[in-house]
């Protein structure tokens, strides 16, 4: 208990410092674009109401969701056939670099020419930009399923798809997750990038009109309002990790004690 | 039961060639627990994948039960050296030894009825619910034992099982090893560094010269068939075969073999002396 406590005061010790600091540092605040911190919470409840939840926060997520599942789907499997053959892979590896290599922002003009300037567009533009380190990290993952585990599937009989879901896949998720939570930060930042190019809802969107509008205080609730949600979804994918990957934190912990 | 016919496998890559095995030629019969002992880097294991169908021979053949082996054949069980790297640490033991039979296509009834008789077995029922690397080394081994056993083969084979785990541990290990060779009547081929393990265990022992390998002698272990740990290994006949062994495989490391008439009565041929 008494643990639990102060593994908690740790948590937000750092976090409650800040909120004080820019609190009383912005607390006389008469600069437009630096509102003090009250204003901003004060607005808050007023410019998130249900309305915007529904028509500018919803479709977002949803967005968001979309792409990333998109992502995630194509880049699991193309990185499993990429690196489950070495040809395959000596033939992709240059190509995947360069592709990598472009900024996700930059593809947004190039996309909307082909996609319009929809929710495909949006879509499409999330799916983009996080699809690079899924599937470069599945690739690795992959290829590295330890010679001595494949020879043990092989004598034993499992092939095919039951080697593909019990072993090729399950030795590579430590990896694979590694990809999907560097795609997800990916994955909140152009979402929100996509909406300010072309859009009629969205965070994005909304945060950009406020600031076009000169509402400062309320587009600073939207800043805030993202940087919660990055937070509450990192939690989310940390929840899933822990019981999709418990056998590999397990593992790591025994063999760090025992070396 | 398990024939190698003029086994020879070379590898080849990046400009070099490397002659593993020459020529090996022995059988197994049915029911037999040989021992394959040789000096460490003369092709054991590549002569046990070749025979386990992982590895494609330069020429000769393998056959199982009279026929030729090209891939993993289902008669066949593998036990690795590696246990931490042969077991699946993403499933619990239960799994790990579940796993195989799936892909054989037994009903859900029949699965479970072998994974408990071959935890049993080993000694591990309590920890079918637990995963491999919660198990110290000894016991991930007999998981690997048990997943080997549940799978029902006809021949079992064993590549150094014993080398990572601890000596008392290892003592253990080989008995239930032994134990499990008379109970069930599986066909054991068993490859070891250790010549007393080899001599311990086997009802006959094959050693192998350096690489490039061939079978240097056989040897029948005419040692009774229940030994235990205490007095088999301090009984005289087990001490002048081990020396043999050791002579022979000295004789194999400098090239030739070894040709001591004090020890002509134990070659395989020799009529059993006790």
């Amino acid at each position: 208990m008494k643990n639990l406590a102060l593994r908690l005061f740790f948590v937000l010790a750092l976090p409650l410092i800040l909120v004080i600091a820019w609190w009383f540092a912005s607390d006389s605040s008469t600069d437009v674009y630096w509102p003090p911190l009250h204003t901003i919470l004060t607005t808050f409840p007023d410019v998130w109401t249900g309305e915007r939840l529904s028509d500018d926060v919803l479709p977002s997520l949803l967005r968001l969701l979309a792409g990333y599942t998109a992502a995630a789907v194509v880049g699991v499997a193309l990185g499993t056939v990429i690196g489950s053959y070495r040809r395959v892979r000596a033939v992709c590896e240059p190509v995947l670099e360069f592709l990598r290599a472009v900024p996700p922002p930059v593809l947004v003009p190039v996309i909307m020419l082909f996609a319009g300037i929809g929710d495909t567009m949006k879509i499409a533009v999330i799916a983009s930009g996080c699809v690079w380190p899924i599937l470069l990290n599945t690739v690795e993952g992959v290829r590295a399923v330890d010679s001595v585990m494949s020879e043990t599937a092989r004598s034993y009989g499992i092939t095919g798809s039951a080697r593909l879901r019990h072993v090729v896949l399950r030795s590579a998720s430590p990896q694979i997750f590694a990809g999907l939570r560097q795609a997800l930060s990916i994955g909140i930042i152009l979402m929100v990038i996509s909406e300010m190019f072309a859009a009629s809802n969205g965070l994005g969107f909304t945060i950009v009109q406020f600031q076009r509008n000169f509402a400062i205080p309320d587009m600073w609730t939207g800043i805030l309002l993202l940087g919660l949600l990055g937070f509450v979804l990192s939690v989310l994918f940390r929840l899933v990790e822990r019981q999709v990957l418990g056998w590999y934190h397990g593992l790591r912990d025994t063999s760090r004690r025992s070396s | 039961m398990l024939d190698v016919r003029g086994l020879k496998k070379v590898y080849e890559g990046s400009g070099r060639r490397v002659e593993a095995v020459r020529d090996l030629t022995f059988t197994v019969d049915a029911g037999e627990l040989v021992c394959l002992v040789g000096p460490s880097g003369c092709g054991k294991t590549t002569l046990l994948k070749c025979m386990g169908g992982l590895l494609t021979p330069t020429s000769g053949e393998v056959l199982l039960g009279g026929r030729p082996v090209s891939g993993p054949p289902p008669g066949m069980a593998f036990v690795f050296q590696e246990y931490g790297r042969s077991l699946f640490p993403w499933m619990r033991v239960r799994d790990n030894v579940e796993l195989p039979l799936k892909q054989k296509k037994l009903s859900p009834s029949r699965r479970r009825e072998l994974v408990a008789d071959a935890l049993e077995s080993v000694g591990l029922t309590d920890a079918a619910g637990a995963y491999p690397w919660q198990l110290s080394g000894g016991m991930q081994q007999r998981v690997a034992i048990a997943r080997a056993l549940a799978y029902e083969p006809d021949v079992l084979l064993m590549d150094e099982p014993f080398a990572a785990v601890d000596a008392q541990t290892r003592a253990d290990l080989e008995d239930l090893v032994r134990g499990l060779w008379q109970q069930r009547g599986i066909t054991i081929l068993f490859v070891t560094h250790d010549i007393d393990e080899a001599v311990y265990l086997g009802e006959r022992v094959l050693i192998l010269s350096t690489s490039p390998t061939v079978v240097q002698e056989q040897l029948k272990v005419d040692l009774p068939a229940e030994r235990d740990q205490l007095h088999t290994r301090v009984a005289p006949r087990f001490a002048e075969l081990r020396t043999h062994v050791y002579e022979q495989i000295q004789a194999a490391k400098r090239g030739k073999a070894a040709d001591l008439e004090d020890v002509k009565d134990m070659k395989a041929d020799a009529p059993p002396t006790h």
